[in-house]
């Protein structure tokens, strides 16, 4: 067990400055207005830095960095962008306990998650995107015997990303890292409730790309991400968050014609058949653990398995054995490595989440498990913590359809497989979903058969950077992770050559 | 506290209303960004949050549905001569394929300290729209 001291102490392994302005240029920039607005720490609601309050203003400037930047980044080698890319990731890997508690403090989370996922993923994220950018082939094709068609990957220009902020580093990585790789500029705003992990990133980083290549403006989503996202002056726009903004979005990216990513979550459905319970062997206990994995995070992940599906002869038993277990879930101080579950990313996420408890003990659900805010008393008292909770109730209640993003799951039983997939894809979304079964027939057709971009089978919440990660239905459009995601952030030039001297006899 | 008028054909019962401290808020962003609405959210991060923009800003569609018509003009609406004064009107939409899922419940906009994370016009005073919700019993359930 370790317990890191918290920033502000002298043993403590980050030092946060007072005040964090902008990142344009390959330096600090300060904002245009001069305004600045406090980031709060969620382990004990106290603010503990400044950051700039961006505007449209900085937004330009930074747009006018990455235009100068993006023409001599975009003909550099593939070769050398991986060289980058691979610096990155040394720097990120030699630098993780520093890194893990920006993170933790930022975010709320528990240690041990940026220690042992969020930063090694973002790390082998910059080492993927390297790998997969120097693999990357054109293609040619031979139209007649004087005739080729050659397709070459260019740069899309400057691009524009908008950052989540329930995995600040690990989701601002998942869109840098195949941007950069495949030759943008970009312009990126962190999300207002957690900037300043990503900006304790960039300090470190920050000399290994060219000026101008990344250019970070904090602030608002109205003061500075709507600027962003409705320039005429960039070429793509990426965003992760919620369907509301999504759409708006996307109605400013058709203003200017260019293409968006978007992921804007889920109601991810984790399904158990019957024949987990087979035997009381490790893959039950493995089953057991996926369910629980509802709490990773505290709940705060797009592909959360928040809604749990569990074949009717094993409902008492398997809830009963995975209720026991969240119980055991260990709630606390994020710095301790021992904590298993820690703080809501912010006051407002917190009451939101109190709200879908009220409504869904309204709506009759029953309350297996927690159901309530967790007091840690002392130096955490003020932090935003919830306790674990399991709910149970049909699929028509709204605790079973929107996203609580809180460690909450709702829970309810299904009769065969056609209703196991049809209790699944009666969602709106179709980010992520869960099947258990040892039955590998059963877990292949239920996972062609469930309407989400993401199936995880007989496993959950991996996120290796090899796999292809986005939306079916309202969750979204396009895909992060694996090489795919190189062609949201590529254009495709075809040079049409022809070989013969012949005119075509035409005119 | 406002209710809302009744914007949904065949029905009598206001499905949203704005808590006093939320009519104070909506009355100072008007100030400031003039007329408004709300655009109810779904999805992670700052979903299931309500989206307050410039009204106009957010384009509804034939897949949205009003569910409620504010007016937060704090002076009487129609002056002596019968022409519009005071009012300030505030539309509350929601995609029609998410209220299939609300619809049995009544919505009441409060404030709460935060920030939230999409583009709506309260966050940089410090707080966030949210919305509280009670059952309805004597709703239609929306098809």
């Amino acid at each position: 067990m370790t317990v890191y001291a918290a920033p502000g102490n002298p043993d403590a392994k980050v030092t946060f400055k007072p005040r964090y302005e902008h990142w344009i240029c390959g330096e600090w920039s300060k904002p245009v207005k001069g305004q600045y607005f406090e980031d709060i720490s969620p382990v004990n609601g106290k603010p503990f830095a400044e950051v700039a309050r961006g505007t449209a203003e900085d937004i330009d400037k930074a747009l006018d960095a990455a235009h100068s930047a993006a023409p001599a980044w975009g003909r550099t080698s593939p070769t050398e962008r991986a060289a980058v890319l691979n610096k990155i990731a040394d720097v990120i890997d030699a630098n993780l306990e520093l890194l893990a508690v920006a993170e933790t403090w930022d975010n709320g989370k528990p240690i041990r998650e940026p220690l042992y996922a969020d930063l090694p993923l973002a790390s082998d994220h910059f080492r993927y995107f390297a790998s997969a950018i120097r693999a990357q082939d054109g293609d040619h094709a031979e139209i007649d015997h004087d005739t080729v068609a050659y397709q070459f990957h260019e740069p899309l220009g400057v691009v524009g990303q908008i950052i989540p902020w329930n995995f600040p580093i690990l989701m601002a990585v998942w869109k840098l890292a195949p941007a950069l790789a495949a030759g943008n500029a970009i312009v990126l705003k962190p999300a207002e409730q957690t900037p300043v992990s990503i900006l304790v990133l960039i300090e470190l980083i920050g000399d290994i790309l060219p000026p101008g290549v990344l250019n970070i403006v904090n602030g608002f989503g109205v003061e500075a991400g709507k600027p962003l996202a409705s320039s005429p002056r960039i070429r793509k726009i990426a965003f992760t968050g919620e369907t509301s903004t999504g759409r708006l979005i996307s109605q400013y990216a058709s203003a200017n014609l260019i293409p968006v990513t978007l992921e804007l979550g889920g109601k991810s459905p984790n399904i158990f058949f019957s024949d987990v319970a087979d035997q009381n062997d490790a893959f039950y206990d493995k089953a057991q653990e996926g369910f629980t994995l509802f709490a990773f995070n505290q709940g705060e992940v797009c592909t959360c398995p928040s809604r749990a599906l569990i074949q009717k002869p094993i409902y008492d038993s398997f809830l009963d054995t995975v209720t026991t277990r969240t119980a055991k879930a260990i709630q606390g101080n994020p710095l301790d490595t021992d904590t298993q579950v820690g703080a809501q990313a912010s006051n407002d996420q917190l009451e939101k989440i109190l709200s879908y408890l009220d409504i869904g003990k309204q709506e009759g659900a029953k309350v297996r498990l927690g159901g309530e805010r967790a007091d840690l008393g002392g130096d955490l008292a003020e932090g935003y913590y919830v306790q674990p909770t399991i709910f149970e109730g049909n699929n028509k209640m709204r605790i079973f359809q929107e996203e609580i993003f809180g460690p909450v799951v709702a829970v309810t039983s299904f009769d065969d497989y056609d209703d196991a997939i049809s209790i699944a894809n009666d969602t709106l979304y179709g980010l992520g979903a869960g099947v258990w079964s040892r039955n590998g027939t059963v877990a292949y057709r239920a996972g062609r058969d469930i309407q989400a971009g993401r199936v995880w089978i007989n496993n959950y919440h991996a996120y290796p950077a090899g796999a292809a990660f986005g939306g079916y239905k309202s969750s979204g459009i396009g895909r992060e992770n694996n090489k795919l995601a190189l062609d949201h952030y590529q254009q495709t030039k075809n040079l049409l050559v022809s070989y013969s001297d012949n005119a075509l006899g035409f005119f | 506290m406002i209710d809302a008028a009744v914007t949904l054909e065949h029905e009598t019962q206001s499905r949203v209303a704005l808590n006093d401290a939320s009519v104070e808020l909506l009355r100072k962003l008007w100030q400031q960004y003039g007329p408004l609405m709300f655009h109810q959210s779904g999805g992670c991060c700052d979903g299931s949050s309500p989206m307050c923009y410039p009204a106009g800003d957010f384009l509804t569609s034939d897949n949205d549905v009003l569910l409620g018509r504010f007016d937060i003009g704090s002076e009487p609406s129609l002056d002596a001569d019968g022409v519009a004064g005071g009012s300030q009107p505030i539309e509350f939409w929601m995609s029609r394929e998410q209220f299939g899922y609300w619809s049995h419940t009544h919505l009441t906009v409060d404030v709460v300290k935060g920030r939230g994370s999409g583009f709506s016009v309260e966050a940089p005073e410090g707080v966030r729209f949210m919305i509280r919700s009670k059952l309805m019993d004597s709703a239609t359930p929306f098809e």
